[in-house]
């Protein structure tokens, strides 16, 4: 097993993934709307190694109903845009991959394309995306585009959410292909400031993507020369067969959550068997750090009125039983972990300054960044782009 | 004394931005703009500025290829600005036709908190069908249609942003309670958006990030005087100037709003020398790499709206008369000529009388820099434009990246500060505050 293999995220969201780990002595609740919190989370997550940072978003209130707000006032509402707070932290950090979320329902293809490649400049090549549809209903009045009647996950099985589900996510996937040309619509040598013929762009070089599919086309090429990643790594939480589908043709790494290490060799051999050997399979995890664990998460659930749920598996526990968990769940072929802290940042620096040594102890995780990009970190070599070489 | 507004334009794409020079940088690297912005920090400058083009240009059916091309996305690229700038302003142009209130309002609150306050926004109305081609919507608003969506797009982000009010966000863990339950709520039923719901972003440092306009029509007239903090103008000669500041401040009034609530800030060049005649000189270098033979006849083109590429750049003018039809040669920017034949017959006249070819004459005709001189004649210049209100300060657009402006922050702004008109230091951390507009809201 080689140490650089497995690889470990974390995912940032507000205080943390309890409901109310704002409310946790050890929280700075005060903060979550400024930038010096995201740069002290995302510098503590580079101290650990970490392969990169999720940061989580929506273009809707935080709430416990799907439907839309449910009007709580004791739990963390609002959030900043995930890529702007990326890139604010860009310039901060040297080598942490930095992975906002952007949906891919309400946004413009041509914007996703250009916010994403400018990220990947100002990072010097560590931006990430998470791609996730909207489901909601809220997000659509935002908007004011389309109706989306909602996505109950107690009727998931109606003939109607199946159609709206299969909708969404084809659509996810026009996103992330028009995404994907318009950052190979520049090759890497377009610019070539030749004085004689004083041209600065060879034109050749340049491509228009044509982007035609049953929702909408793009025509191109980008505004942004090709980031230096070229393809900056495209990441997606799945729960289900259409969302696997829609990871496994589009993305580079996908998030899944078993509950244990049967369910996720369960879900590895689903998602191999739709036919991507590269996408990289992490599971997701609420992870409860410490000899405190179970005592700061009964006193959280107390706070909020109820026992923490969530979609994936929650975890309890010391550094040294987290590290046994991934071990014995990556024989499963995981590639990787995405951790959620649930309190930020005490869990945060469990994971960096407990879990990180424990399992460099172990010989299962670097000691040293190797490499400068999130592509290097995560194995991927850089993609030449498609158009490369073609003349129009 | 009136005191001068400084703002720094990051060249970009367009002739005058000279990427031949041995000192020309990157167009895109993060450097570049680092340095740019650093250096309009040091000379305590109001605001950092990035225009916006959604669309590569094409010039006779075929990508136009002699200017820079390619840019950063705006909003982007400032969020990491902000990281290695404390005070300046950074201002992003963002076009009102194929974006979303609900997006744009969030990312601006976004950028202003993240900021501490320095967040600014030229709302710019493109709406030409070719740049629709890349948007899920295509064409789809009519040009007579642009200002009313713009006029409705802002005024809908300033609901999102009053859908907080500060005591919403709350934060106290004892009481247990993190924001107030109507936080964010809003319900706007227009013309153009017709939407409802909660907004994410708390009220932000200036509330409403600062607003620029930029557009010469009645219509955009109106429009920044009923309710921009400041317009970016192309005016930048005294007597053009003085005429539109007239003519915009006067606007005001009928929209209840007093005069220094609105700053008019042209968009100028500069050529600096340790004497006039060395400014004058280097003026006309500059001039030289800006036309190249190439983007002489390309200009031309623009006037003619004809394929004019078999003609000599040092050669004469053609004896056809341009194509007055409806059809434009060029895409991704507006024809600049209002009567192409008139123009036409004026710059023979001067190319005859003067004995110019293509290339001189329009090195001539075309986009000659606002201040020539050494820094003592350039200071004087810009602040006698401001004192007589020709403009309230400019935006100040280098023709080289990313060290265009260290001669003028090294040795002209100084000179400015020597007179009093011009800040010494940062008196506010917002950019509102830069303007003096921070009790206006
Ligand atoms: C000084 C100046 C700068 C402008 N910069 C931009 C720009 O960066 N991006 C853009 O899309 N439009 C830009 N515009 C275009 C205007 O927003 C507007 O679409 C155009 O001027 C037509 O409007 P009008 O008829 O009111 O002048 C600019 C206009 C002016 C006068």
């Amino acid at each position: 097993m080689s140490a650089a293999s497995l690889h470990l995220a974390v995912a940032l969201d507000g205080a943390g993934w309890h409901p109310a780990a704002w409310r946790d002595p050890a929280a700075f609740p005060k903060d979550l709307f400024t930038a010096a919190y995201w740069a002290a989370l995302v510098a503590e997550a580079e101290r650990g190694l970490l392969d990169f940072v999720t940061i989580e978003d929506s273009l809707a209130l935080q709430s416990t109903r799907h439907e839309g707000p449910d009007g709580r006032t004791d739990q963390v509402r609002g959030r900043f845009d995930a890529l702007l707070v990326a890139s604010r932290i860009a310039p901060l950090t040297g080598r942490i991959g930095l992975v906002p979320t952007v949906t891919t329902t309400h946004t413009e293809p041509f914007h996703i394309a250009s916010g994403l490649a400018t990220l990947d400049y100002v990072s010097g090549g560590r931006a990430g995306w998470r791609a996730q549809v909207s489901g909601r209903g809220a997000e659509a009045a935002h908007f004011g585009r389309r109706d989306i009647p909602g996505l109950r996950p107690e009727s998931l099985d109606d003939p109607e959410t199946v159609r709206l589900i299969h909708e969404l996510f084809d659509e996810a996937a026009d996103v992330v292909e028009v995404v994907r040309r318009l950052w190979d619509s520049w090759e890497d040598d377009a610019v070539i400031r030749d004085v004689p013929t004083g041209r600065f762009v060879d034109r050749d070089r340049l491509h228009y993507i044509d982007f035609e599919g049953s929702r909408f086309s793009v025509k191109g090429p980008s505004i942004v020369p090709r980031p230096p990643q070229g393809q900056p790594p495209v990441t997606a939480l799945a729960h289900a067969r259409v969302p696997y589908e829609f990871a496994a043709r589009g993305a580079d790494v996908v998030y899944v959550t078993p509950h244990d290490a049967e369910q996720a060799r369960a879900i590895v051999e689903e998602v191999r068997g739709i036919g991507n050997d590269v996408l990289k399979i992490f599971a997701d995890l609420v992870v409860y750090v410490g000899e405190d664990a179970r005592e700061r998460k009964a006193r959280l659930d107390e706070l909020d009125g109820a026992g923490h749920v969530s979609d994936a598996a929650i975890f309890t526990g010391t550094p040294g039983e987290l590290a046994d968990l991934i071990l014995d769940w990556r024989r499963a072929g995981l590639e990787g972990f995405r951790l959620r802290p649930a309190v930020l940042p005490t869990d945060l620096g469990a994971i960096t300054r407990r879990l990180v040594p424990e399992l460099q102890r172990r010989g299962a995780f670097r000691s040293g960044y190797e490499a400068a990009t999130l592509r290097g970190h995560l194995g991927l070599p850089r993609p030449a782009g498609r158009y490369a070489g073609s003349r129009r | 004394m009136k005191q001068v507004i400084l703002a720094a334009h990051f060249p970009g794409v367009n002739n005058h931005t000279v990427w031949s020079d041995p000192a020309s940088g990157s167009q895109i690297d993060f450097a570049s703009f680092v340095h740019l912005a650093r250096t309009a920090e040091r000379g305590r400058f109001d605001f950092f500025f990035l225009a916006d083009g959604q669309r590569l240009r094409e010039q006779r059916g075929r990508i136009h290829d002699l200017d820079v091309v390619g840019r950063p996305d705006a909003l982007t690229v400032l969020a990491a600005l902000a990281a290695v700038t404390d005070r300046l302003g950074l201002a992003a142009t963002i076009n009102a036709t194929f974006n979303e209130p609900y997006e744009i309002a969030r990312k601006l609150a976004t950028l202003d908190h993240l900021s501490g306050g320095r967040a600014g926004w030229n709302i710019v109305t493109s709406s030409d069908a070719f740049t629709g081609e890349n948007f899920r919507r295509g064409g789809f608003l009519d040009h007579s249609q642009r200002y009313e969506r713009a006029e409705e797009f802002l005024r809908t982000t300033r609901e999102l942003w009053d859908s907080w009010v500060p005591e919403d966000l709350v934060a106290d863990p004892v009481a247990g309670t993190f924001a107030a339950a109507d936080a964010g709520a809003f319900t706007h039923h227009g013309a153009q958006f017709d939407i409802g719901g909660h907004f994410t972003v708390p009220r932000s440092p200036q509330r409403y990030p600062l607003t620029l306009q930029a557009g010469d029509s009645e219509e955009g007239r109106e429009f920044a005087a009923s309710t921009a903090d400041a317009v970016f103008s192309r005016h930048s000669t005294l007597e053009a100037g003085q005429a539109f500041y007239r003519d915009v401040k006067s606007r005001l009034a009928g929209h209840g709003r007093s005069p220094d609530s609105l700053k008019i800030l042209p968009g100028v060049t500069f050529a600096l020398g340790d004497t006039d005649a060395e400014a004058r000189e280097n003026a006309d270098h500059i001039r030289r790499q800006q036309v190249s033979p190439q983007t002489a006849i390309l200009l031309l083109e623009q006037l003619w709206n004809r394929d004019l590429s078999s003609y000599d750049p040092d050669g004469p003018l053609p004896d056809i008369d341009p194509d007055v039809s409806e059809d434009s040669i060029i895409k991704g920017r507006a024809r600049m000529h209002r009567d192409p034949l008139k123009t036409a017959a004026e710059w023979r006249a001067l190319a005859e009388a003067k004995r110019l070819g293509i290339r001189d004459l329009i090195i001539e005709v075309t986009g000659r820099q606002s201040f020539i001189g050494s820094p003592a004649r350039i200071a004087e210049e810009i602040n006698e434009f401001v004192q007589a209100d020709a403009a309230d300060g400019f935006i100040l657009v280098p023709h080289l990246t990313p060290t265009g402006l260290d001669g003028f922050v090294d040795r002209v702004v100084p000179l400015l500060q020597e007179r009093g008109v011009f800040r010494t230091d940062y008196e506010t951390t917002t950019l509102r505050g830069h303007l003096g507009l921070e009790n206006d809201l």
